[in-house]
């Protein structure tokens, strides 16, 4: 047994694809070896800029010959059916063997050698690699994500020939492209690592990695100050070096006029850089670079070649900055309708009178306890920052920058906030209502165009949209009926575009809508551990779409089933509404008369049920609601244990089954059990 | 002392003209990158083995800034080379091409980042990196995998160096017009603010919108005529002219989200049919 060694040396692989590209060659290289029946022991995988590395270990000598039986063609088959049987096995009709008329082939497969099996994985990882993007170069016509360079496929001590479009195998790879830039030769799985590091390249991403957290923490704590931790950008970063050195550098103060998002982003995106905050939490003028040399001058140069560049970049988020401060929002927000929406759905300025239209209402009606003016207001300008130089240059950045802009322009801290806060969910109620607004027209503006989000397919995002609607509408018990809001939502689509037909849908869509919010809240709180069996006992009652008033329904329900009490009940009503279902009576033979004390005390139970369950429902008191249920739980069983309902009297009989439906229905009016799993 | 900006076209000259490269002039049309030049995208196409580096003024009306800003320019130069077929070494060639302009890696930080490089209007598209020095983005390094639409087979390397970049980081400026333009005391501002302030008037204020719509017309129509008559080569510059006119129209703010890219496709569809029948003509 030997360890088996792979680099592919290519020109630099980028470094969002590296995570995956490992996964990928240890995927194919197992696939492939257990195809073979080639024996390995644990595999390792890593990725450089330009490597992508495999090291197996205990890979055995060789597959074990194997005999095999194949089975083949009747022997009455037509005769194209043997011959193709024969080709397939590479056999003759004589070596087969016969058997209750149909034919076997005894294959013998040779134990073959590990290094013949290695170099067909090798081309055989190369070919089918699964790269995102990969590209020719040259004159050849080999794909790979960027030119492939070398091979080293070593067993042991030994090079496994292997050779790709002019690629051949050998033990020679290159070390750091500036530290050591000449051929290095490796002894093979056991020295590979060391040998690369001694050339200034650390095979280890995971290494890599550590190197850089804990260098740019180190350099940032040497000045005082504390990193922006950032996982993403040290993966990113350690994709993009072989040998990192973090290094600190500072900016010139004045850029802190700048919001932080912006600064943060901008060295983030356009740089990789990480951040850095003081003492007390605020940005700091300085940022951490990962450089991939260890420079002669220490890194002087490279800090001081970075600082120069992030200034530049500062210096134009500065300039778009203080030209945005210098426009209202208010004005910006004329320019909206220069903006399409949707081709269908007007401009953007259409869109944000249908919000601040709908924000208002949720305000008038009393669903968002708020100032209406603010609200009204936020809604107006919540969409300006779009036309803003910064928005163009960071989109990422839309709210925040006109969060920002709103504040430095004096409009109030509810207002800013709702502008900086609405494409979210927020407690606080400007933005709430902005927030809702915003999303309740999107969902009811694509469906009144009939673009409702199917299968796989939701390009407008509108399940996310309808289920952050929930979110604010639950997380701020919001009092709306759903079905007026959306309703209204669709009104105010159809006046815009005055299309009499979307009017005329305007009934079906609601209903669409409602049936669509319906499956997302099921989703929604799914995560959150209700069942969605009981959202839809209490769903098809009908005419609820007051979300609060129906999750607290559900989660007094849910808490009920799940007693022993609500348990038996379920089972008693089940069983009422089996027998109910088989059973046809009269309600004219109801006969009165001697009832058995059981029956008796059903009546007067469901008597007492039915108005208690009643009066905690029209006070959502619904845990009181399932109270009144559970008071039937033992009468209900005594009733089945001692009385016969299929009685031979007709009249006692029918008397007994109108007192069921009425148990039944008492249930029905908490919610519909039918519904409820279990 | 560093290299002035006309002697870091001069070193790069030599150097790539010792690659064997044909050096070139700059083609005498206004475009928006050294990539326009018929010497890359007409020379990427087809079989044949092409060596040629130029630097080629770039007009891109939309990044004017009136002289303002120091890093932004409607006019500016780009350093090209292209080699086809791609040569196995190409990274270490153009490494050394920084080397020969005064550039350490041992002492600053170059890095490969991935940037994938589309260009609509020529129906083309390559795999490669933006080359950083110390986070500064100085090359766009691309194997063209694609042109007008049509496979490159060999593969072209295509090296764009941002000049003024390149001469800012190694003169160690922060203005673009405080650059030494040579050692007798020209400056970059002496040879090209007033114009920068000029053209950017112009290309935002001036320009007559009508008389560029109707260029534009006939720049396609010039380029359609030319097709029919099989002549490649000034059907592409139709198409490069019509790709100007359509850049200063942006500048102008005179075309709406949804007609640029009509616009594009228009653009596009001129050059796509002028590199086929370029392939056919060599063919």
């Amino acid at each position: 047994m030997a360890d088996f060694l792979l680099e592919l040396l290519s020109e630099e692989i980028p470094a969002r694809m590296q995570a995956n590209a490992r996964n990928e060659l240890g995927r194919l290289f197992a696939e492939c070896t257990q195809e073979a029946g080639l024996a390995t022991g644990p595999i390792d995988v890593h990725s450089t800029p330009r490597r992508l590395v495999l090291i197996a270990r205990d890979v055995a000598e060789a597959t074990e010959a194997k005999r095999e039986e194949v089975k083949g063609p009747r022997s009455s088959a037509p005769t194209q059916a043997l011959d193709g049987f024969l080709r397939k096995t590479g056999l003759t009709r004589e070596q087969l063997e016969e058997r209750e008329g149909v034919y076997f082939a005894i294959v013998e497969r040779r134990g073959r050698n590990a290094s013949e099996i290695l170099g067909e994985t090798v081309k055989r990882i190369v070919a089918d690699f699964p790269w995102p993007k990969s590209m020719r170069w040259g004159d050849g016509s080999l794909r790979w994500v960027r030119p492939l360079h070398g091979i080293v496929a070593m067993l042991g001590e030994d090079i496994v020939a292997v050779e790709i479009d002019g690629i051949c195998s050998d033990a020679t790879t290159v070390g750091h492209r500036f530290h050591h830039p000449g051929a290095i030769t490796v002894g093979g799985a056991s020295d590979y690592a060391e040998k690369l590091r001694a050339c200034h390249v650390i095979v280890d991403q995971e290494e890599r990695e550590r190197i850089i957290r804990e260098g740019a923490e180190a350099a940032t704590a040497k000045s005082g100050l504390a990193l922006l931790r950032d996982e993403g950008l040290v993966v990113e970063n350690a994709g993009l070096t072989e040998w990192p050195v973090p290094l600190l550098g500072e900016f010139d103060a004045e850029f802190l006029d700048v919001p932080r998002e912006v600064i943060v982003l901008t060295m983030r995106t356009n740089q990789k850089y990480f951040a850095c905050t003081n003492d007390e939490g605020l940005l700091a003028p300085a940022f951490v670079c990962v450089a991939n040399v260890a420079a002669t001058d220490g890194g002087a140069a490279i800090v001081e070649g970075n600082r120069r560049v992030l200034a530049a970049r500062l210096a134009d988020a500065r300039f778009f900055w203080e030209q945005d401060l210098k426009v209202p929002l208010e004005e910006q927000a004329k320019k909206l309708d220069g903006i399409v929406f949707h081709e269908k759905l007007g401009t953007v300025a259409d869109k944000v009178e249908r919000v601040a239209k709908l924000a208002r209402w949720l305000v008038e009606t009393g669903v968002v306890k708020a100032d209406a003016k603010q609200v009204e207001r936020a809604a107006r300008l919540a969409k300006a920052d779009l036309v803003t130089g910064m928005v163009a240059e960071f989109p990422e950045l839309q709210g925040v920058i006109g969060g920002y802009l709103a504040q430095a322009q004096g409009e109030p801290k509810a207002v800013a906030e709702a502008v900086r806060d609405h494409y979210g969910a927020s407690l606080q109620p400007v933005s709430a209502a902005v927030a809702l607004a915003d999303k309740l027209d999107s969902v009811a503006a694509f469906f009144s165009i009939g673009q409702k989000p199917t299968g796989s397919k939701d390009p407008f995002a509108l399940r996310r949209a309808a289920i952050a609607s929930i979110e604010i509408i639950v997380a701020n018990g919001l009092r709306l009926r759903l079905t007026e809001a959306l309703r209204g939502a669709l009104a105010n689509c159809a006046g815009q575009v005055r299309d009499a037909e979307a009017a005329h849908r305007l009934d079906r869509t609601a209903d669409e809508l409602i049936d669509f919010f319906a499956d997302r809240l099921k989703v929604q709180q799914r995560e959150a551990g209700v069942r969605h069996d009981l959202i839809d006992a209490v769903f098809s009652l009908g005419g609820e779409d007051d979300l609060v008033r129906l999750l607290a329904r559900v989660k007094a329900l849910q808490s009920f089933v799940e007693t022993g009490e609500g348990a038996d009940l379920l089972t008693a009503y089940k069983r009422a509404a089996n027998i109910l279902k088989k059973e046809k009576w009269d309600p004219a033979e109801v006969k009165a008369g001697d009832a058995p004390s059981e029956e008796a005390l059903l009546n007067n139970a469901l008597i007492s049920a039915e108005n208690s369950a009643d009066e905690a429902i029209i006070k959502e008191n619904f845990a009181d609601a399932m109270a009144a249920l559970a008071s039937l739980r033992a009468p209900i069983d005594a009733f089945f244990d001692k009385v016969t309902v299929n009685a031979d009297d007709r009249g006692v009989r029918a008397r007994r089954l109108d007192l069921l439906m009425r148990f039944r229905d008492a249930v029905n009016r908490v919610a519909d059990f039918s519904k409820i799993e279990g | 002392m560093s290299l002035s900006f006309q002697d870091l076209i001069l070193t790069l000259h030599r150097y790539w003209g010792a690659q064997g490269c044909a050096i070139l002039q700059p083609y005498d049309m206004e475009m928006g990158a050294g990539t326009f030049h018929p010497a890359t995208v007409l020379r990427s196409l087809g079989p044949e083995p092409w060596r040629a580096a130029y630097v080629q003024p770039c007009r891109r009306p939309t990044d004017g800034r009136y002289g303002e800003n120091p890093n932004r320019l409607g006019h500016y130069y780009q350093y090209q080379v292209v080699l086809k077929p791609s040569p196995d070494d190409l990274q270490d060639l153009y490494l050394g091409s920084l080397v020969e302009i005064g550039i350490d890696p041992l002492k600053h930080d170059i890095r490969f980042v991935e940037d994938d490089w589309e260009s609509p209007t020529l129906g083309a598209w390559g795999l490669g990196w933006e080359v950083w020095c110390d986070g500064m983005e100085v090359t766009q390094f691309t194997y063209f995998q694609q042109v007008g639409g049509f496979e490159c087979r060999p593969v072209t390397g295509e090296l764009t160096y941002g000049l003024e970049r390149l001469a800012m980081y190694t003169q160690g400026v922060d203005n673009v017009f405080d650059l030494r333009f040579n050692d007798a005391g020209v400056t970059y501002g002496d040879v090209f603010l007033e114009n920068e302030r000029e053209m950017s008037a112009y290309n935002f204020e001036v320009a007559d919108t009508d008389a560029l719509f109707d260029l534009f017309r006939k720049a396609a129509a010039e380029c359609e005529r030319c097709l029919e008559a099989k002549l490649p080569i000034p059907a592409y510059e139709q198409a490069i002219k019509a790709s100007h006119v359509f850049n200063m129209l942006q500048a102008r703010g005179v075309i709406s989200v949804a007609e640029r890219q009509a616009y594009i496709g228009r653009v596009r569809d001129l050059a796509k049919a002028a590199c086929g029948a370029w392939l056919e003509r060599t063919a």
